[in-house]
């Protein structure tokens, strides 16, 4: 997917704009955090298992490739085809080989962050196939030309009068105006039907692979990912390689981590898993399967300080309580991963040259890492990110002098003092009748949004050091 | 020595507190210093300003130069090494100390940071918890004003305070606070952050001031300077009318200074 990282601020400037989509915005970011909280209110192990998932996670980062080979080993044992991609351009012509050895035209497609991390679509339909998805949010998306602003709700920025609109321009209605949201879904849900049931290959995500059988695990609520799975010949899996688990218990004991984090349910409506092509007995199912495991920077990750993120199970609560990502929406951050995670992702997977302004955006305010279900320390790992940043001198160069010059001058208190008593009373002078000033040459970007409060008088150590000389001269006089 | 051995070891000995001003209250109101340093001694503490301090390095720490906070928490580790506690009237402040200090610093430096970061604390949990402060003997004089409080989010995520500034406000001024529909949400002051990314942090701190201004309350409290310098900027900039203080101020009844932005 093309990468717009590196114009964050003009990005969000413009999605600020959109007074619409902010007020939605605000909505979701008061509502999704209730909902997350209402969920696991009544669900007292949650703490007990978050740190039961970690271990387990850490446990197979620390073997990965033990627990890779074991869930090759098992699912070609299954039937299953298993092949590794190290990056996008290998991924896509892996899964493009595997619709064109089967003469594929059509593709019904599930949900899956990874395929628009390697921008399947516009690569299998460049060579000629018709791909369509299938996750109503998806749906919308790809039908309106634009990208997920969501990792869990990919059209989240829609409202449904939006989506009214793009069903007339882009549907043959006919005298059906669709007016009710349960018209739209109905309207969607015949489109699609018609696709599931044409469709030589279908392809969807996962949510986790098990070693230990072979199977992969996905969550959906609208049972598209069971129709992609199941009605074309062929079903290819395409994940990544961090996916891996090493027993099923682990894999369902995410799973109750992951919903209740995403979207406030306790389960979703659809749990499968998917073990291999159908068997002689069985009456439907692909007659042939693939799992696509994409690397793309995982392996670097994973020997990086950063190898915590690859325990993340992408259930979007960070972005759901991200002040920033709510203020902005996920259009802003420019690649595939919005909000706090993707802040993290991004630089990771793309470069940080094109988007060190993400780990920027961010202030340290916690209540990502409070939420995050995988206990990743995002704020820690956004301000490493900074240090990168600064360190590789890709900051602006004015902040990086400012800051050393401050330091500088805190390391020497008396000139620090001294200074900041000359520069304080002159800002006291001229600021104590307003009480504060409507502009300021040295702090624009304050005061581009705000009046800076001038400072009550002297700095306390001077008052304090004054008052100190004072009670030794009264101590001397008696 | 945990908190216990330490009452045991010396029952009639004062608390003896290094007060850690923070720089913005340094620079921008010496009340909020000298309020906390009465708070301490109505508290039975007796109150050293270690004369050396500047700033505890979260400017730089935060933008990511790990370099340049190094030399600095050093600095503050070693000048507050021989207190017996250190309170600070600021979460972010004492968050700085207690929680990123070990994780910046290695080796013997970081064991001297832990040693620091035990007998740390942020001014209303000193008062409450570790002090127990006594409520003044007469009620307040004054009229009671309508109190909303913002938390915070160093405060709320690394030290966990929520009831201890309230448990203040009530048992000295006898105020309950109204308190805000969005209490977790940051108010976009982030340091630098404010700074860098202008457009996104005006969003949020007009939420927040929207939250403030729906409560009805005539002023606003908080234990973090930087959050206040923020918000009151932001409402003098909107013509929005309310009275910003830091908690210190409150709790010492000092209503007469100008409030943070306002004239003389």
């Amino acid at each position: 997917m093309e990468q717009r990282s590196d114009t964050f601020l003009d990005n969000a400037s413009e999605a600020l704009k959109n007074v619409e989509q902010a007020k939605r915005r605000d909505i979701i970011a008061t509502f999704a955090p209730l909902m997350r909280s209402a969920a696991i209110e009544g669900f007292d192990e949650f703490d007990t298992l978050r740190q039961h998932v970690k271990r387990v996670r850490e446990h197979a980062l620390d073997h990965l490739e033990y627990y890779l080979g074991q869930f090759e080993q098992q699912a070609v044992q299954n039937g299953n085809h298993v092949h590794f991609a190290r990056n996008s351009d290998e991924f896509n012509s892996v899964v493009l080989d595997i619709c064109q050895q089967h003469d594929a035209r059509r593709v019904a497609k599930g949900k899956s962050m990874v395929t628009e991390e390697t921008g399947l679509n516009s690569f299998l339909q460049r060579a000629g196939l018709e791909v369509m998805e299938t996750d109503l949010g998806e749906y919308i998306i790809q039908r309106a030309g634009e990208t997920p602003s969501h990792i869990v709700a990919p059209a989240l920025h829609k409202s449904a009068g939006e989506i009214r609109a793009l069903f007339q321009s882009t549907h043959d209605l006919g005298a059906r105006d669709l007016p009710e949201t349960v018209d739209l879904v109905a309207e969607a849900r015949e489109v699609l039907r018609e696709h599931f049931l044409k469709a030589e290959v279908g392809i969807i995500g996962a949510n986790a692979l098990v070693a230990e059988n072979g199977y992969s695990m996905l969550v959906t609520n609208e049972g598209n990912g069971d129709l992609c799975a199941n009605l074309p010949r062929v079903l290819i899996v395409c994940t990544t390689i961090d996916r891996v688990l090493p027993l099923a218990q682990d894999a369902t004991a995410m799973l109750r981590l992951l919903v209740r984090s995403a979207t406030g349910q306790a389960q979703t409506c659809y749990t499968s898993f998917y073990s291999g092509p159908r068997r002689d007995s069985d009456v439907d199912g692909p007659i042939e399967t693939h799992f696509v495991l994409l690397d793309n920077k995982r392996s670097d990750i994973l020997d990086s300080d950063y190898r915590e993120m690859l325990e993340c199970i992408r259930c979007g609560a960070c972005l759901n309580h991200c002040p920033i990502y709510s203020s902005v929406g996920g259009h802003a951050y420019g690649w595939v991963y919005p909000g706090p995670m993707g802040s993290i992702l991004t630089p990771l997977l793309t470069s940080l040259e094109q988007s060190h302004a993400l780990p920027n955006a961010c202030t340290s305010c916690g209540r990502c890492a409070e939420v995050c279900p995988a206990d990743i320390p995002l704020p820690d790992l956004l301000r490493d990110l900074r240090h990168e940043e600064n360190s590789r001198k890709l900051s602006a160069g004015r902040w990086r002098l400012g800051i050393k010059l401050h330091g500088w001058l805190a390391r020497h208190p008396k000139l620090y003092q001294l200074s900041t008593a000359i520069a304080i009373h002159t800002l006291h002078l001229f600021g104590r009748k307003r009480g504060s000033y409507s502009s300021l040459p040295m702090a624009s970007g304050w005061t581009s949004q705000r009046d800076f409060p001038a400072p009550q008088g002297k700095t306390f150590m001077q008052q304090y050091k004054a008052r100190l000389k004072r009670l030794a001269e009264q101590r001397n006089e008696h | 020595m945990n908190e216990r051995d330490r009452e045991h070891s010396s029952p009639q000995r004062r608390k003896q507190v290094a007060l850690f001003v923070t720089c913005l209250a340094d620079l921008f109101r010496p009340s909020v210093a000298f309020a906390s340093i009465k708070l301490l001694e109505r508290a039975g503490c007796e109150v050293s300003v270690p004369l050396q301090q500047t700033c505890c390095g979260q400017p730089a720490y935060n933008s990511g130069n790990y370099e340049e906070a190094v030399p600095l928490a050093q600095q503050v580790i070693t000048m507050l090494a021989d207190a017996d506690y250190v309170v600070a009237p600021s979460g972010s402040c004492a968050g700085m100390i207690c929680h990123h200090y070990p994780r910046l610093l290695e080796g013997e430096w970081r064991e001297r940071a832990l040693e620091l970061a035990a007998k740390t604390f942020e001014l209303t949990v000193f008062l409450n918890d570790i002090a127990h402060i006594k409520p003044p003997g007469k009620k307040p004089s004054a009229a009671i004003p309508s109190v909303a409080y913002h938390d915070g989010c160093a405060g709320l995520r690394e030290l966990d305070i929520r009831e201890q500034p309230r448990q203040l406000l009530r048992d000295l001024c006898g105020i309950e606070v109204s308190e805000l529909q969005q209490r977790e949400v940051c108010c976009g002051f982030g340091g630098t952050f404010c700074a860098k990314m202008p457009e996104i942090s005006g969003k949020m701190v007009d939420d927040k001031l929207n939250d403030i201004m729906a409560t009805g309350a005539d002023v606003l409290a908080g234990g973090d300077l930087g959050c206040l310098l923020n918000i009151a900027g932001r409402a003098r900039r909107q013509g929005k009318k309310i009275e910003v203080r830091h908690i210190a101020e409150l709790l010492q009844q000092d209503r007469d200074t100008p409030a943070i932005g306002e004239g003389k």
